[in-house]
């Protein structure tokens, strides 16, 4: 088994990737989605028309389903003719290493020698919590415990639809050193309105240079963040510990920095 | 009621009456206060509709008006029946000419009580008959085309335009659906005012206005004629309008309303005295339209752990039911809330879910429960949230659920494809009819794994509910016992529009709604 992975690893050419189904090279790939077209033969003609426009070779729609007049679901497979070569890519991310809310506690009370400040909230008309007490909560996550639990955070959470006003006076009144705001709802792009605004209140505020501002959400990314003005996104399968880790990074370049 | 997990009936009945007196108290409070909600859901009673020339509708610009002067706790009712002794035309006369300037319906001389009784009372019986039409109108089609069987299958809408809405909701009528939700813009639970008219844009939802309950009701009885059984509609009666959209929802024939002032004070941080008051006069209308209600307890488990917190949702099943007893809710209106949502990776978590979707049937029979799907765990793997769903309609079926809300296979991704409709309602017809009867097949064994854990949560269920006794609902709210959240008595919004009653205060459609509720049966 160890051998053949080995083996398995050589053949893979870095500089030509492409998906893999069970044998390397074949690019198989799934696709479902709807037509607003009738279902029948013309729908399945459709769909395998448009699959190869997408760059899959031997289009095979395996099962469609009128859901409605008009329109049919299509499930769909084909064989990727594109590659990409993973040499030249190079991915800006979160570079250290995963550390244990007891290591992260740990770091800050020898690299910092004080409780890290943080004020957490759903800003804008986004009501939902979830994501925010996920990482800022006692009790966490999936067994992944939130900020509160850690010796080394204070945590002000002040929940869902804080206008972006009250959060940074929120956070000036505490001397923040992290600002954590959570968003949910994308529809319209409404969190980008809003994660707009947020920056810009920071930076009237003149607090932009030494809050850390993180924004965390299910369709956040990291690059996304980072084109707001954040200086750290984070997506879904962030823990506490992610966050944690790094915020108390952050600061101790800040801190550095400083001197 | 021969039951599957031997629970000792006493014990359900002492928790029953803790219950009771838990929402008495709140009552007596409730009883003795309006609120300017309140007294705009009797202005759209009497007739009052539509906006003036800068969309500030005129049940809002009327009853502010009373606000101002001081004399909302007379009520609407009393003031615009004086008005209308004093000659007026009709209430929405009454409205419109305040609204421009050339009526103070405050400084009219006072007409006795019966005399202002006896000149609101055709505007009183034109309300009172929509609504009953609509009811007698809903009884009618259900006899003639049917429904669905239980549970319900519930899917949402939420494309934030009405009429695209509605096209999705047609197709999922064709696929299967039972009752269809409009979700609702965020943030419109805040706003002190019903927006007007057809909408077309709305954030992660669809705004909640008349028309737009009118123009999907037209959808689905087009839908539901063709597919050969009634289809439900659903909105959401809580916020800030709690009681307003409870009537615009009865005028319009909508079947079934998320309707839970818990809900809102905990998670939209609406003052608590506001929304428990609004609650009630909400509650007895959609006790008297015959509208489903929905209670939002399957909430409390997106913040609070689902198998350590259990015993919350039970308590504040309990409290829920006592409240809409006193607002005259038949059980079979009461969605009492539940969910689905404890952590995948939970040995025997199947078996607690069973356990707590058993207890809630076993202790509320006639109740049409709603039933949550996983939200909190479904992580993007939508191929394993298929599989968790899956597991949700088994739970479902085998515990008679009334109201199944389907998960989404794409839940935490994006509002929903018209396709993860259909997979949803697949996977729950599949499982539905494939289990039928599993539930009278089978019998969870004596003092096993499911049993103990229905006591367990009883037993928790009623030492919470003594604790929230002793300390009043007010107070426990405060100090966090439900989601984990805290939520101060005089905090959150809209406390300024509630005031104790006056002398003259007087709302005829709640004492003709509680009347007449039981007759209608």
């Amino acid at each position: 088994m160890n051998k053949r992975s080995r083996s398995h690893k050589h053949e893979v050419d870095l500089k030509r990737i492409k998906p893999y189904g069970d044998t390397l090279g074949d690019g198989k790939v799934q696709l479902s989605f709807t037509l607003p077209v009738e279902s029948g033969a013309k729908a399945e003609e459709v769909a395998r028309r448009l699959v190869k426009k997408m760059g899959l070779d031997n289009p095979q729609v395996v099962y469609q389903e009128g859901l409605s007049e008009g329109f049919t679901f299509l499930i769909v497979y084909g064989d990727c003719v594109h590659t990409i070569d993973t040499t030249i890519i190079d991915v800006p991310g979160l570079s250290h290493k995963r550390m244990s809310m007891g290591e992260i506690d740990e770091f800050i009370r020898s690299s910092i020698g004080r409780k890290i400040r943080i004020v957490g909230a759903t800003t804008g008309t986004d009501a939902h919590t979830v994501g925010l007490d996920a990482i800022l909560n006692m009790k966490g996550f999936s067994g992944h415990y939130g900020l509160e639990r850690y010796e080394m955070f204070e945590v002000y959470n002040m929940g869902s639809q804080v206008p972006n006003e009250e959060f940074v006076a929120k956070s000036v009144e505490e001397d923040a050193d992290a600002l954590l705001v959570s968003q949910t709802v994308t529809a319209k792009d409404v969190h980008i309105k809003n994660l707009t605004e947020l920056i810009e209140i920071v930076e009237a505020e003149g607090i932009r240079d030494r809050a850390i501002m993180i924004v965390g959400g299910p369709r956040m990314t990291g690059a996304l963040a980072k084109e707001l003005g954040f200086d750290a996104g984070f997506g879904p399968g962030t823990f506490a510990e992610d966050v944690a880790a790094f915020i108390a990074h952050r600061l101790v370049d800040q801190l550095d920095r400083a001197q | 009621m021969t039951g599957k997990l031997n629970l000792d009936h006493t014990a359900v009945e002492h928790a029953r009456d803790v219950a009771r007196s838990i929402a008495d108290e709140v009552h007596h409070f409730v009883q003795d206060h309006t609120t300017t909600a309140i007294e705009r859901t009797i202005c759209r009673l009497l007739g009052i509709d539509g906006t003036d020339a800068s969309d500030i509708p005129y049940p809002n610009i009327l009853v502010n008006q009373l606000h101002e002067a001081g004399v909302l706790e007379e009520g609407a009712a009393f003031l615009i029946g004086n008005a209308l002794a004093n000659d007026l035309k009709n209430p929405q006369k009454v409205a419109e000419e305040a609204a421009a300037g050339n009526l103070d319906i405050t400084k009219l001389p006072i007409n006795d009580q019966e005399s202002i009784r006896e000149a609101l009372a055709p505007f009183v019986a034109e309300g009172m008959r929509r609504i009953k039409n609509n009811k007698f109108e809903r009884q009618r089609m259900i006899s003639e085309l049917g429904e669905g069987p239980q549970p319900y299958l519930y899917v949402i809408v939420a494309t934030g335009n009405i009429y695209e809405d509605a096209v999705q909701a047609v197709a999922a009528v064709e696929q299967g659906a039972d009752i269809i939700a409009v979700i609702r813009s965020t943030g419109q639970s805040l706003l002190d005012y019903v927006p007007y008219g057809p909408t077309t844009e709305g954030f992660g939802g669809t705004f909640a206005t008349q028309e737009n309950f009118r123009i999907m009701r037209e959808a689905l009885d087009e839908a539901g004629e063709k597919a050969g059984r009634y289809i439900r509609l659903c909105n959401y009666c809580s916020g800030l309008c709690m009681p307003e959209i409870a009537v615009m929802g009865a005028f319009e024939r909508l079947d079934v309303m998320l309707n839970d002032a818990l809900y809102g004070i905990l998670f939209r941080d609406i003052n608590m005295q506001r929304t428990i008051i609004d609650q009630h006069f909400s509650r007895v209308i959609n006790g008297f339209a015959g509208v489903i209600i929905n209670t939002g307890e399957d909430n409390y488990l997106t913040t609070a752990d689902a198998y350590e917190e259990a015993h919350t949702v039970l308590a504040s099943q309990f409290i829920n039911e006592q409240l809409a007893l006193l607002a005259g809710i038949p059980e079979k209106q009461m969605g009492l809330g539940h969910a689905f949502e404890m952590d995948p990776n939970l040995e025997n978590g199947f078996l607690y879910e069973l356990a707590q979707a058993q207890l809630s049937r076993e202790i509320f029979p006639q109740a049409t429960l709603k039933y949550m799907p996983p939200t909190k765990y479904m992580t993007g793997n939508i191929f394993r949230g298929h599989v968790q769903n899956a597991l949700f309609n088994v739970a479902s079926i085998w515990t008679s659920q009334g109201i199944q809300l389907l998960g989404m296979l794409t839940e935490a991704l994006h509002t929903p494809f018209m396709s993860d409709r259909y997979l949803s309602i697949e996977n729950a017809k599949y499982v539905f009819n494939n289990m039928r009867s599993i539930g009278e097949e089978t019998y969870f064994k004596e003092g096993g794994i499911i049993q103990t854990r229905a006591k367990q949560v009883l037993a928790e269920a009623t030492e919470l509910l003594q604790e929230i006794r002793r300390n009043g609902l007010f107070e426990s709210l405060q100090m966090g016992v439900f989601a984990g959240v805290k939520r101060p008595t005089n905090g959150g919004k809209g406390l300024e529009g509630v005031v104790n009653k006056g002398r003259n205060h007087l709302n005829p459609f709640e004492e003709l709604m509680c009347e007449g509720g039981e007759e209608d049966e």
